[in-house]
């Protein structure tokens, strides 16, 4: 295992490499305001990130991550476009698996360009992909703005949409979801009967949550049970984007097939295309590298569009070396009115130096 | 030296367990005033008797500072991360039955499930501008719960005692807690989600898989151990 000092001076010959490319350097504080970040991903991120407080700051957090940070910096008083890089320790809390580190060290570089979204992409992946050069890593890169152009595409209203689009880094209750909206599923006993008119309690109004805001739901059931279901061909179209995996030409035609029956998702596979040529002329081999439409659906992340990742094959054991992805939502929820393009990427020097002492 | 038994050192769950071991021929007593917490154990040798809260139990028997020690699940499951690899259940001794489970306000006649929940989440967060409030002291177990059953927009607020209250009191607008029978909680007009159950619990007695022993300790732990089972 590499010492605290060489996984320092590793991430700092990284960092240079960012530094070459013009990325200002940026250090964050490591206690960030809870706030933000609770606001962002919900009570889920205290299962992940240290909280602390202090009577006069209140709850503080551990930084989990460095782009929260670096967006909210930029946003504030950023000039465009901008390129930042940073080396340092992000804090994650472990519950269940001793073994994953809970303190590790964290090179990142990220981009906010308004240009050209596909060539900023390709920077990005193709500067990671070059300093991992030699680890015996596999990246597998995917496109979470596949699945949104879809949802926003599907036959059905728009609350339903609204619905998926909430829990579209939650497969198994976007799945749920899906099922309950085409039909599949049930209705629970305790909803026809609520539809039906035959609930009725007489038990008193307390709390906060108002007597019209239970009225307003009722209806907005009521609405959602007279809208048609979503149609089984487009529940099988979702499955099936969902489902490719392939090599990037592969993958290429076989969206552009599901394109023709979800017209909705041809602008997000264009920009695939286009984030393939950059790639390519980048010097990244499109041929072999893969395409999962799939990936990146994980909860607490933020990426809406290109996502991406590099696994060590040998060590199916050690968590992603690399990761990234497009950010674009994000700077528009942090931005107080403002948004740009933005794509970032972390590499993980401690255990790239693991697999260096493994080669 | 001796085996180390934690038992609860208050009230009806002390009584219970006092009275579980005494059928099966082990005295458990409180010796000196009733304000101390010391005890005495009759019918094995080498067996001496920690009397402690509830609470603490989890993190004495982790700690392998008791060999033994009675408990609820519910303690163990909240206050232990990986709680199977530190204890081991012995034997569930059929008294403190409660439920870990997550209740609203009965007048939500549109809220009866989890998937109802999330959706009058999110609603309730669009309309005040913060989460909705689930107060809970169980705060691991039920963040655990509602993420696996995929809630989102919702905000634990902690809650050490008269839970049930805080919905009335407007600090918190849903909340997960133990109950056994119902009766407060529809006193205090809440009801249970139809798939709101998060745990069941009850006094249980668990071994430490920490604690050290010697030989003589060893031969002592079994011969408790079967007179117990």
């Amino acid at each position: 295992m590499p010492n605290r000092s060489e996984t320092l001076a590793k991430a700092a010959t990284l960092r240079a490499v960012f530094e070459a490319q013009g990325a200002v350097v940026v250090e964050p504080p490591i206690l960030q305001p809870a706030e933000t970040l609770l606001d962002l991903y919900g009570e889920d991120i205290r299962a992940r990130a240290y909280v602390t407080s202090d009577a006069l700051r209140g709850e503080q957090m551990l930084r989990p991550d460095y782009t929260v940070p670096v967006v909210q910096m930029h946003m504030a008083h950023g000039a465009e476009p901008a390129r930042y890089t940073y080396a340092g320790e992000v804090f994650r809390r472990q519950e269940r698996d001793l073994a994953r580190a809970n303190e590790f060290i964290q090179v990142g570089y990220e981009v906010f360009d308004r240009t050209d979204p596909a060539a900023a992409d390709a920077e990005v992946f193709a500067l990671i992909s070059q300093a991992l050069s030699g680890l015996g890593v596999k990246p597998v890169t995917g496109d979470i703005g596949i699945l949104m152009a879809a949802v926003e595409g599907l036959e059905t209203t728009q609350k339903r949409k609204d619905a998926l689009m909430r829990h579209i880094w939650r497969p198994r209750r976007f799945r749920a979801l899906l099922d309950r909206f085409s039909g599949k599923t049930a209705v629970p006993a305790s909803r026809a009967a609520l539809l039906a008119g035959d609930l009725h309690n007489d038990a008193p109004m307390i709390g906060l949550r108002s007597a019209q805001e239970i009225d307003d739901r009722i209806e907005a059931l009521r609405a959602d049970a007279a809208a048609p279901a979503i149609s089984g061909e487009q529940v099988s179209l979702i499955a099936a984007l969902l489902e490719t995996r392939e090599v990037m030409p592969n993958a290429l035609s076989r969206l552009y097939d599901l394109a023709v029956d979800l017209p909705a998702i041809s602008g997000a596979v264009d920009r695939v295309a286009a984030r393939s040529d950059a790639l390519a002329a980048r010097g990244i081999d499109t041929a072999t590298l893969v395409f999962d439409a799939g990936y990146g659906r994980v909860s607490m992340e933020y990426y809406d569009g290109f996502v991406f990742g590099f696994r060590a094959d040998t060590r199916p054991d050690l968590p992603a070396v690399a990761s990234g992805g497009r950010y674009d939502a994000l700077t528009r929820r942090l931005g107080q009115g403002g948004e740009i393009p933005a794509v970032g990427g972390v590499m993980r020097p401690g255990l790239m130096l693991e697999l260096e002492g493994m080669q | 030296m001796t085996i180390r038994l934690g038992v609860p050192s208050k009230g009806r769950l002390m009584e219970k367990t006092f009275e579980w071991f005494a059928v099966r021929g082990i005295t458990l007593q409180r010796t000196g005033s009733d304000r101390e917490y010391a005890g005495a154990v009759g019918g094995i040798e080498g067996v001496s008797l920690m009397l402690l809260s509830a609470g603490e139990i989890p993190r004495e028997l982790a700690a392998g500072r008791i060999h033994l020690g009675v408990t609820g699940t519910d303690l163990i499951e909240e206050k232990l991360a990986l709680w199977d690899q530190l204890v081991v259940p012995v034997e569930e001794l059929q008294f403190g039955h409660a439920d870990l489970i997550v209740a609203v306000p009965a007048a939500w006649r549109d809220v009866d499930t989890l998937d109802d929940l999330d959706a009058a989440a999110a609603a309730f967060r669009a309309k005040h501008g913060f989460r909705l409030r689930i107060a809970t002291k169980y705060h691991r177990l039920v963040r655990e719960f509602l993420r696996g059953a995929g809630v989102a927009d919702y905000a634990l607020v902690d809650s050490q005692g008269a839970t049930e209250g805080t919905v009335k009191n407007e600090t918190a607008e849903a909340i997960a807690d133990i109950t056994s029978s119902g009766e407060t909680l529809r006193a205090n007009h809440l009801k249970i989600l139809s798939d709101g159950l998060i745990l069941k619990s009850q006094a249980t007695l668990w071994r430490s898989r920490t604690a050290e022993m010697n030989d003589t300790e060893r031969t002592t732990l079994s011969a408790l151990l079967s007179k117990l089972s």
